[in-house]
């Protein structure tokens, strides 16, 4: 395997008493399409916002494209390659669907070494995401005026207009009829052939293994599986926890 | 609009605002005028950190209060003309906000409001034991009747009220420079989702600090010349109530999305207020803005500023 693009060693994450990550390792190589599955509450989310900076492990480290994160704020992070999405869409909303995308262009793009971007080609990005997305058309609408698939997709526009080496999409098909989750599926896969590294949470166990080239398994706080999908699930570990 | 024009017409408007008032003859004209553009700029600064970024700051009087005791320190000190004394407001203003963002801007909602209350009760209690400055005594700052310069004179009053004029331009064309900039995208964001904000790269800490310096800041300048308008300078009047109270309704009854808000807000409140003054009684005041604050958050919760854009986005087609 190359160099992993993010390695995580041995995190640790505790709640007072309750303990979210225990000593999880994660790998995951530059291009992959990762699928992150676990029931509720099973440290998924916990995992990706100590990955992403908006709580800090306890224990263990986190690396990025060669470097110590730890420590580091959310916004650094951004800035180095590393966006997320919500698993509620947070949209700004006092920003148009366009503006909300400016915001990354603005701060993560602009501020990456060597990226000199002018008003005109942050405008560019901004509709060039937003096609990708399919919400071109409603640029200049507030996200109150949006449906809930366009408030995900808008949630995943802000996301790629970080132009991040790895996205991290937090459950953005929940919600979704299966046309819809088509949709968003093939918008990742596009993403994905343009370079950019995903990992997917979610719930939805078709697209999951639909999209995933690997499968990790967190369960309370463990990880208890990594490997080929189609291996992962037949894991008999897995089936209990998902069937008890 | 572009920003040096909009600086220039904003000059235009302070110029014939003056003229104006110079052409009815009356003094307490400036002497009434003074007020309310005091608090055109506190309200300004107040939205800088209260309206666009969403932290609501309950210590505006103790920044008004540190600019005034700002001058009367280097009134004792080393006498200075007044504008100089404004910059040095400023600076020491600007200084405390930013250290009241590093001590406070990991505190969110109520906890950092009921902190920026603290701090005002902290420094007014410094203030009342530093002999130096007046301490609970209070100060007098002894004010010449007029000012000559270029063969002309002015009486002081309307120094003062020019002086106040020109700090309104400043505060003005600094909070509408910073909503069309990149920083007013990141103050937006702050408001809007502090999580997300942080997700998109936006340094949202170090914003806060540019907003509670710049805030600060402003509302030092607004206080530096009061020594010299009041005459004496005592910590209640420095850290009265009405100024943390006016600096929060004047915006919340403009509007806080924009620079116009606060302006609208301070002009319409700060005019009534005056006239309420000299036709009833000062000791009215607070509650004229008790009732228009509760009257505005159940018919206009956006201000009047968004009351009216929402009207005309609604007979849009």
């Amino acid at each position: 395997m190359a160099e992993p693009l993010l390695q995580v060693d041995q995190v640790g994450k505790r709640f007072g008493g309750f303990v979210a990550l225990d000593g999880i390792n994660l790998a995951v190589a530059p291009g992959e399409r990762l699928g992150l599955i676990g029931p509720n509450g099973s440290g998924k989310s916990t995992l990706v916002n100590c990955i992403c900076g908006a709580l800090h492990n306890e224990s263990g480290s986190v690396r990025f494209d060669g470097q110590a994160i730890d420590g580091m704020a959310a916004h650094q992070r951004t800035i180095l390659g590393l966006a997320r999405s919500f698993q509620l869409p947070r949209p700004f909303h006092s920003l148009s669907v366009a503006e909300n995308l400016h915001v990354p262009l603005l701060y993560a793009v602009r501020a990456r070494f060597g990226s000199h971007l002018s008003a005109r080609e942050i405008n560019d990005h901004c509709i060039e995401y937003l096609r990708l997305v399919g919400l071109d058309a409603k640029a200049h609408k507030r996200p109150r005026d949006l449906t809930q698939v366009e408030m995900r997709k808008l949630e995943l526009a802000r996301a790629i207009a970080a132009e991040p080496k790895l996205l991290i999409a937090d459950e953005s098909m929940a919600g979704l009829s299966h046309s819809e989750v088509e949709d968003i599926l093939k918008l990742l896969v596009r993403l994905n052939e343009r370079g950019i590294t995903i990992i997917l949470i979610e719930h939805i166990m078709s697209a999951v293994m639909s999209f995933s080239q690997r499968l990790v398994v967190l369960v309370s706080g463990k990880k208890i599986a990594d490997g080929d999908p189609a291996e992962v699930v037949r894991n008999p570990e897995v089936e209990k926890a998902y069937l008890g | 609009m572009r920003s040096w024009l909009f600086t220039l017409v904003c000059i235009a408007v302070g110029a014939i605002t003056y003229a104006v008032m110079r052409g009815v003859h009356s003094e307490y004209l400036f002497v009434a005028g003074y007020v309310v553009l005091e608090f055109v700029v506190l309200a300004t600064a107040w939205n800088i950190l209260g309206g666009y970024c969403g932290y609501v700051n309950f210590g505006s009087a103790a920044f008004f209060a540190l600019g005034a005791y700002t001058t009367i320190f280097f009134h004792k000190a080393y006498p200075l003309p007044i504008p100089l004394l404004i910059a040095l407001s400023a600076v020491v203003s600007g200084i405390a906000g930013l250290g009241m963002g590093y001590l406070t801007l990991r505190l969110r909602g109520a906890f950092f409001s009921i902190a920026t209350l603290a701090l005002a009760v902290v420094l007014q209690t410094l203030v009342v034991n530093w002999d130096y400055v007046g301490g609970s005594r209070g100060a007098y700052v002894i004010r010449p009747q007029a000012l000559s310069a270029f063969g002309l004179t002015i009486p002081y009053v309307e120094y003062l009220f020019l002086l106040m004029l020109a700090l309104v331009v400043i505060a003005i064309t600094t909070a509408r420079l910073i909503e069309r900039s990149r920083l007013g995208f990141g103050f937006a964001t702050i408001r809007d989702d502090e999580l997300a904000a942080e997700a998109s790269g936006v340094p949202t800490l170090r914003l806060k600090l540019i907003a509670t310096t710049l805030s600060g800041a402003l509302m030092g300048m607004a206080g530096a010349p009061f020594p010299y308008y009041i005459g004496y300078l005592q910590p209640a009047s420095a850290f009265g109530l009405e100024y943390a109270v006016n600096s929060i309704a004047m915006p919340m009854i403009g509007g806080t999305g924009s620079w116009i808000g606060p302006l609208v807000g301070a002009l319409l409140l700060g005019t009534i207020q005056q006239v309420a003054t000299v036709t009833i009684s000062s000791a009215v005041n607070l509650l004229i803005v008790g009732l228009l604050l509760v009257a505005f958050v159940i018919i206009a919760p956006n201000g009047l500023v968004g009351f009216v854009t929402q009207r005309l986005r609604a007979r849009e087609p």
